[in-house]
């Protein structure tokens, strides 16, 4: 058993350089000093647990750990006794987020993500025995890298934690986390738990390697690395050891914890776990109001900071006009995040993570429990649940016997506005927080003994820095007292001196912005002594005190002071405040959602009397009605009834099916995977973005479906996503189920990073069309390879199971997330949208393709496919281009805009696409080109932005005319559809509507009032004292292909500007 | 003898030749009528049965009933046509920039942040294959306008049918142009962000700050030009300063390139300080100060109404709604494309979502013609089909403004009925042929 040879005594901070613990197996340099930090605490209120408070009761700690808890225990013979009466007992906090005692990361190697003008770094620079990926870091251990740091212990100590779990935050993988505790002892003693924990997170931390640039791709990496130690278990001899997946497979059966940090990326891990029997435990960020059911879906205990926005100094109209409503509300609606996951039944736990200081801590706990978080699921949330969650509640999260003495002493209640934490026991070892200014305070008798005789004042001592002192007048007075020395100086007041203030009068303002947290009430209002003031320093000795000092001459004099009368122990009266007001949550978190009163219903729809634009045989029908029901189209035809339907009046106006864009890069959180030339394995699904305003801007413009490609950063790009813009719904319900999926190639200049500039050239390959064509080959000729180990293994497989024999020898080829899609490609499961520009590159993909048993299914962006088009309709492809884009780069040079038109009437199928989130609100418009530019009809170029793409996207079943069976997403506008002046009235989707241009109007001025609201409590904020910072432009990061400009406005930034892969 | 024209464009069959062969048309001489057009002549007049009247490249008469010599002229019927004043492309790389990834083909912007004394004419390439795409939608006239990081250089404005620049200039260095400083904290973004997650930053520096030190340098550097141009006689010559001289005589106008309400009010200091006519270039934000541009007689360019709104807050239609406000304050505005996908070939698109969303037809119109004419100091000599100004005329089977209907089937410069095939044109004949396909409709 260990000993603890040295406790500090009552009333003295802990000095760990002058007596060091020993252990056994360390020698001693001096004498042998036993001890066993025995204590009875006594007539103490002391809280076990978040439900069970007992009175009047008495802890016994020995050893570092709680022997008894109770109501009437005897007291044992040798502890010493610790009278707690009118104190309060709680178990010391654990917070589960912590990198105590951890070395930063220190970031190695060059490699471009940090410095774009570096050359990327394809390769891992991790040396040694571990996996490919530099990112993986699952070899991490905390334990190994622990330290005690007093400096840093110190500040956690003080807001009430005793125990931490500790973990290096570096890398996707980041290995173990450690049990510790805050005690500043040998490590030996204070590790609680090595292996406590393992940890993941969506940042590279310090890996340079270029592999995975976005999100997309850090979540492939998290899914094969997955399948990889999967297969590992098994020792493959081709990989050798490969200590990053022995170690991911160790460290499975310990509690997985996520860091997130945002709702749609908590969604994004969980989804992650939930693929491979895995219950993350998530650390959340800011904004999980946002998204409070989605939250509850994720079956996850949450661990949840307590940072904030700060409010902005908006003042000036012109610096508010470009901080937008979403920050705002934000702002206004941060602080009620946990009480969310309080109300929503969500198991959570709180951290200190994130805060900009721990001294922040507890002013933002305060301000949770403002805006509705309870006390009791606080007391909760940093004891029980962290303890439970780690599987450590047999040694922390309660005060009962055999735990360890981690323990808070306050004086009162916890969570009243004036406690304070006086003592933080961890261990068994006192740390003083606080010395209980309340105990001091009362009235004294002083006396002053010096040549000119005795006299004696009163002293009204308020707290540890306040008195107010008097004889016959009162005198102008300073007074400091730490628990044991004494400091008294005064004077005469003079006239003009008024009576001083003290800090208990002060705003709570005031007091609390001294760091935070109970206790540090301010000082230093009072006034300036004269100099010869009479000077008083002198020692406690409990209820009388005793000193020297000098006098206004400079003559030395002796004085005491004796308790007349203690203080009265005031209850606190501080009124629990309300709630505060707070805007409405809307779907999205965007201008222009709805709350939850407004949500936009399916509804029966007839539109009477309009030309319809059906997109089938009957072609454009005039005066002829429209009926959606249940979110189908039910009926097109001329007097048309239906009671339940909302009927419009379609007169003069023109109906089409809803605009499909094929080629879109709104909605999404990243793009680009750069950091291969293949990366098949990543999935815009993975990413979705419902908080795109780009949605409904696109909504406004007819747009009913989009398809959210991958980037056109390498050769095989990443899977694709069809949505469909239900404007307010979340990432998974965004998308178009039950169609085949798709993914992007690339051809040209961006492949070859033709247009990058980096400095001693491009060295990923391909550099050339010709490499372009051998990564194509060589990527089919693995995936066939691929294809058939797995065939042999099932046949194999289903031999044995046929002969009943066991498979238990037969081992299962690597599942390869990147050959797997491409396997799909080849069996017809996935169809390729290829960006590709001139004919010598597109001639060359369909020859691969022809060679290795696949169709390119569309060409997309395809602006020489006027060249070879008879040889795209010989393999079979489809065409989506854009209508009259050229001369932004030079594999464009020879782009036209009869492009469209000579492939169509050479017989492909044609559509025309954006790639660009403005000009997908005027797709209609660039349809019409098609007719200016090469005189297809209008019914044609009109397919061209909704039948086409249905086409190629192979939804057509589904979408993209006016056909009885199809969805209802359907488009009313104001003028003929292909004018310049047409403008969408409606644009519905499944038959609600989800843009209204009316209701648009309505809204603009919904935002306006919400704004000035929002500007106004911001300023009410900023008048009222508090701090803010500049008002910061809200910026938005728009994700583009990567090929071309755009004209995005003052506040957008492309994402290809931050982020260099 | 009477000769008649019948403008049909697909009578332009011209074999697959290179744009090279395309010859700038010969100078007009004699009489030249239009006829029987519906005529919008920019000023927001629209004359029915219309007659234009050139002579020597010049529009002599223009109106309802105009009597045509049975003499040796031309005479082109225009029957069921609309016909335009040549449009004007008022801010636009054209002629600086042929390919804008390749570094050799960019004569756009030059080094350093005080270069009045550039001029982007001297760059303009009468051979780049980008003006007669311009030609074929209507656009006759452009504003070749340098790019910088501050003050760029002079531009001056082109004719798109010419041999080489000097016979290209129609008004040359008139405008100097500044890139204000943006007067905003730049973004700090970590990476993938969500929505509403992870605080901002703030900036290390205070831009706004930054940006006004640059601008008062700029006014500095003003007054030593006043202060020099004063002078009989300089003990050395000083050519940044010999640039502006147009400036303080209004021989040039100040072109500011600024979009936030801050820059704008910035930019009033030159009209206030230094009396100069300014023009805004980009104005996206312009709408909120209407009034005061109105004042200061501030005339704006908008650079590019098909953009996403400033703000995620913003109206969803603002920037096609900005023109309709600049209008109706009285602002003399001129609308541009300087889309780098599409070169300027969408301008009378661009004007015709401005009429769409609150201009009149008209107006719109007159935001790439009369109005571009009227903020480049040409309006004498075009902008509208008004007498006495050069036959810069446009002829469309249909609204011009509207892509659905615009087939633009002739064009006229200073008379010169111009040949408008261009490279597209080109290469889609060649592949018409090459698949034997027949157009339904003519280029």
């Amino acid at each position: 058993m260990r000993k603890l040879k040295r406790l500090a005594g009552a009333g003295l901070l802990l000095l760990l350089a002058n007596v060091s613990i020993s252990q056994p197996t360390f020698p001693e340099n001096g004498v042998a000093d036993p001890r066993h930090g025995h204590f009875a605490f006594t007539n103490a209120t002391i809280v076990k647990d978040a439900g069970t408070t007992i009175t009047n009761a008495t802890m016994v700690v020995k050893d570092g750990k709680i022997v008894a808890v109770g109501s009437g225990l005897k007291i044992p013979a040798g502890a010493v006794e610790v009278d707690c009466k009118g104190k309060y007992i709680y178990p010391s906090f654990i917070d589960v987020y912590a990198d105590y005692g951890i070395p930063q990361p220190q970031r190695t190697g060059g490699g471009g993500q940090f410095n774009p003008s570096q050359q990327p770094q394809l390769e891992t620079a991790t040396k040694g025995a571990y996996g490919w990926n530099q990112a993986i870091k699952s070899d991490a251990e905390a334990y190994r890298m622990f330290a005690v740091d007093d400096a840093k212990a110190k500040p956690l100590r003080e807001a009430g934690f005793g125990t931490v779990l500790t973990h290096i935050k570096d890398g996707i993988a980041r290995g173990t986390g450690a049990v510790v505790s805050l005690a500043s002892e040998k490590e030996n003693l204070v590790i609680i738990k090595e292996r406590a924990s393992a940890h993941y997170s969506f940042s590279k931390g310090t890996s340079t390697q270029s592999y995975p640039g976005s999100m997309m791709g850090m979540i492939a990496l998290l899914r094969q690395t997955y399948l990889d130690a999967q297969w590992y278990k098994n020792k493959p001899a081709a990989e050798g050891l490969n200590l990053s997946l022995k170690a991911w497979n160790e460290t499975q059966d310990l509690p997985q914890i996520f860091e997130a940090g945002d709702k749609w990326n908590n969604l994004r891990a969980d989804r992650i776990g939930d693929e491979f029997g895995v219950q993350y435990i998530i650390k959340a960020g800011q904004n999980e109001y946002q998204r409070i059911k989605e939250m509850k879906g994720t079956n996850a205990t949450f661990i949840l900071p307590l940072n904030y926005p700060q409010a902005q100094d908006v003042e000036d109209p012109n610096d508010a006009r470009f901080v937008s409503l979403q920050d705002m509300k934000h702002w206004e609606m941060a602080p009620a995040n946990a009480a969310a996951f309080e109300k929503a039944g969500i198991p959570f736990c709180l951290t200190t993570a994130d805060l900009r200081s721990v001294n922040q801590f507890w002013a933002n706990l305060r301000k949770a429990m403002e805006y509705g978080l309870s006390e009791n699921k606080v007391m909760e949330a940093l004891t029980k649940t962290p303890a439970i969650t780690l599987g450590i509640y047999d040694k922390v999260g309660s005060l009962e016997a055999g735990k360890l003495g981690n323990f808070l002493i306050a004086n009162g209640p916890l969570f009243n506005e004036k406690t304070i934490i006086l003592q933080n026991w961890v261990q068994g070892i006192k740390y003083t927080v606080k010395e209980d200014a309340a105990s001091v305070a009362g009235t004294y008798s002083l006396t002053v003994t010096s040549l000119s005789g005795k006299e004696t004042y009163t002293l009204d001592v308020k707290n540890a820095s306040a008195v107010t002192m008097f004889a016959k007048d009162t005198l102008n007075s300073k007074f400091s007292f730490d628990g044991k020395l004494v400091k008294i100086s005064y004077a005469p007041m003079t006239r003009r001196q008024r009576p001083v203030m003290n800090p208990g009068q002060m705003p709570d303002s005031v007091r609390r912005t001294g760091g935070g947290f109970p206790g540090r009430g301010g000082s230093g209002m009072e006034q300036a002594l004269p100099v010869t003031a009479t000077r008083l320093s002198g020692v406690s000795n409990g209820t009388e005190w005793n000193g020297t000092g000098t006098d206004s001459l400079g003559n030395p004099l002796t004085w005491t002071a004796s308790l007349v009368k203690a203080a009265e122990a005031k209850t606190d009266s501080v009124k629990k405040k309300d709630v505060p007001a707070l805007g409405k949550i809307v779907y999205p978190f965007e201008p222009f959602g709805w709350d939850e009163s407004q949500q936009p219903k399916q509804e029966n729809i007839l539109i009477r009397n309009a030309t319809v634009w059906t997109n089938e045989k009957e072609g454009v029908l005039q005066n002829t009605d429209v009926l959606i029901k249940n979110g189908k189209i039910a009926a097109v035809g001329k007097n048309l009834t239906e009671a339940t339907a909302r009927v419009i009046d379609g007169t003069g106006k023109h109906v089409t099916a809803g605009i499909i864009d094929e080629h879109s890069h709104i909605a999404a959180a990243s793009i680009n995977e750069g950091g291969q030339s293949v990366t098949s394995e990543v999935r815009i699904a993975d990413n979705l973005n419902p908080d795109d305003i780009n949605i409904y801007r696109q909504l406004s413009g007819g747009v009913t479906t989009s398809h959210i490609l991958h980037g056109s950063a390498n050769v095989i790009g990443g899977q694709t996503q069809l949505i469909k813009l239900r404007w307010g719904a979340n990432d998974d319900d965004l998308k178009l189920k039950g169609w085949p999926g798709q993914i992007k190639f690339a051809l040209g200049e961006n492949v070859k990073r033709s247009n990058f500039s980096i400095p001693g050239g491009n060295n990923r390959y391909p550099d050339t069309r010709m490499g372009v064509e051998q990564v194509l080959i060589d990527a089919f000729t693995r995936a066939k390879d691929y294809q058939q180990d797995w065939k042999e293994y099932n046949t194999a497989k289903e031999k044995l199971i046929k002969e009943k024999k066991s498979t238990a020898s037969l081992l299962a080829p690597r599942r390869d997330l990147e050959l797997e899609a491409l396997v799909e490609i080849l069996e017809k499961k996935r169809f390729i949208t290829c960006h590709s520009y001139v004919q010598s590159e597109i001639n060359g993909a369909m020859e691969v393709a022809n060679k290795m048993g696949y169709t390119v299914n569309t060409f997309t962006h395809i602006l020489e496919g006027y060249k070879v088009a008879d040889k795209m309709k010989k393999h079979g492809s489809f065409a989506s281009t854009f209508s009259d884009w050229w001369a932004y780069k030079m594999e464009v040079e020879d782009a036209i805009p009869y492009n469209a038109a000579i492939m169509q009437k050479v017989g492909l199928t044609v559509a025309i696409n954006s790639d660009d989130a403005e000009m997908a609100r005027r797709l209609n418009h660039e349809a019409a080109k098609i007719v200016k530019y090469g005189g297809v009809t209008e019914e044609e170029a009109l397919k061209m932005v909704t039948l086409n793409p249905a086409i190629m996207l192979h939804v057509d079943d589904k979408v993209g005319s006016l056909k009885v069976g199809k969805d209802g997403d359907v488009v009313l506008w104001s003028d003929h559809p292909l004018s310049i002046y047409a403008k969408s009235l409606y644009t519905i989707v499944d038959g609600t509507i989800y843009f209204d241009r009316q209701k648009d109007e309505q809204l603009q001025k919904e935002i306006d009032m919400e704004r000035l609201r929002l500007v106004r409590k911001m300023n009410g904020e900023k008048r009222s004292g508090a701090p803010t910072i500049p008002a910061q432009p809200s910026y938005q990061i728009m994700h583009t292909c990567s090929d071309h400009g755009h004209s995005h406005g003052l506040l957008v930034i492309d994402a290809d500007d931050i982020t260099n892969e | 003898m009477r000769k008649i024209f019948i403008a049909i464009s697909a009578l332009f069959m011209i074999a697959a030749n290179a744009q090279e062969t395309v010859l700038p048309a010969k100078e007009q001489k004699g009489l030249l009528f239009i006829k029987n057009a519906t005529i919008h002549v920019g000023n927001g007049k629209v004359i029915e049965n219309g007659t234009i009247k050139i002579k020597d490249g010049k529009i002599e008469e223009v109106g309802a009933n105009l009597p045509i010599p049975m003499d040796d002229v031309k005479v082109f019927d225009m029957k069921g046509k609309h016909v335009y004043p040549g449009l004007i492309l008022p801010t636009s790389t054209l002629g600086l920039v042929e390919i804008s990834s390749v570094r050799a083909t960019q004569d756009s912007r030059e080094i350093g942040d005080m270069n009045p004394n550039v001029r982007a004419l001297v760059a303009y390439n009468t051979d780049s294959k980008v003006i007669n795409t311009l030609r074929s939608n209507g656009v006759l006239l452009a504003n070749v306008v340098p790019q910088g990081s501050f003050v760029a250089g002079s531009s001056s404005v082109v004719q798109l049918d010419a041999w080489n620049w000097e016979d290209a200039a129609y008004k040359t260095d008139a405008g100097i142009h500044v890139y204000m400083p943006s007067l905003m904290p730049r973004p700090s973004f970590g990476r993938f962000g969500g929505g509403g997650g992870g605080g901002p930053q703030a900036p290390q520096v205070d831009p706004v700050k930054e940006g006004l030190e640059k601008i008062e340098g700029l006014k500095s550097f003003f007054k030593e030009a006043k202060a020099y141009h004063a002078e009989t006689a300089h003990e050395e010559t000083n050519l940044k300063f010999e640039a502006v001289k147009g400036l303080f005589n209004k021989g040039q106008k100040l072109y500011v390139h600024a979009n936030t309400v801050k820059q704008t009010l910035v930019a009033l200091d030159f009209v206030k300080e230094f009396g100069f006519e300014v023009v805004l270039v980009g104005g996206s934000e312009s709408y909120q100060v209407a009034d005061l541009l109105k004042q200061n007689n501030v005339s704006v360019i908008l650079q590019q109404p098909h953009s996403l709104p400033t703000g995620q807050d913003d109206d969803v239609d603002q920037p096609y709604k900005t023109a309709a406000a600049l209008q109706k304050a009285g602002v003399l505005f001129a609308i541009s494309d300087d889309d780098p996908q599409t070169r300027g070939r969408n301008l009378p698109f661009n004007a015709g979502t401005a009429a769409a969303y609150g201009l009149s037809k008209e107006e719109a119109l007159a935001a790439i013609s009369l109005n571009a004419a009227k903020i480049m100091g040409v309006a004498d000599k075009t902008g509208s089909i008004e007498v006495g100004k050069d036959a810069n005329i446009v002829v469309s089977e249909g609204d011009l403004l509207d892509m659905r209907t615009s087939n633009v089937t002739d064009a006229f410069i200073q008379g010169r009925k111009i040949d408008l095939t261009d490279k597209h044109k080109l290469l889609n004949e060649k592949y018409e042929q090459k698949y034997e396909l027949k157009t339904k409709k003519g280029f």
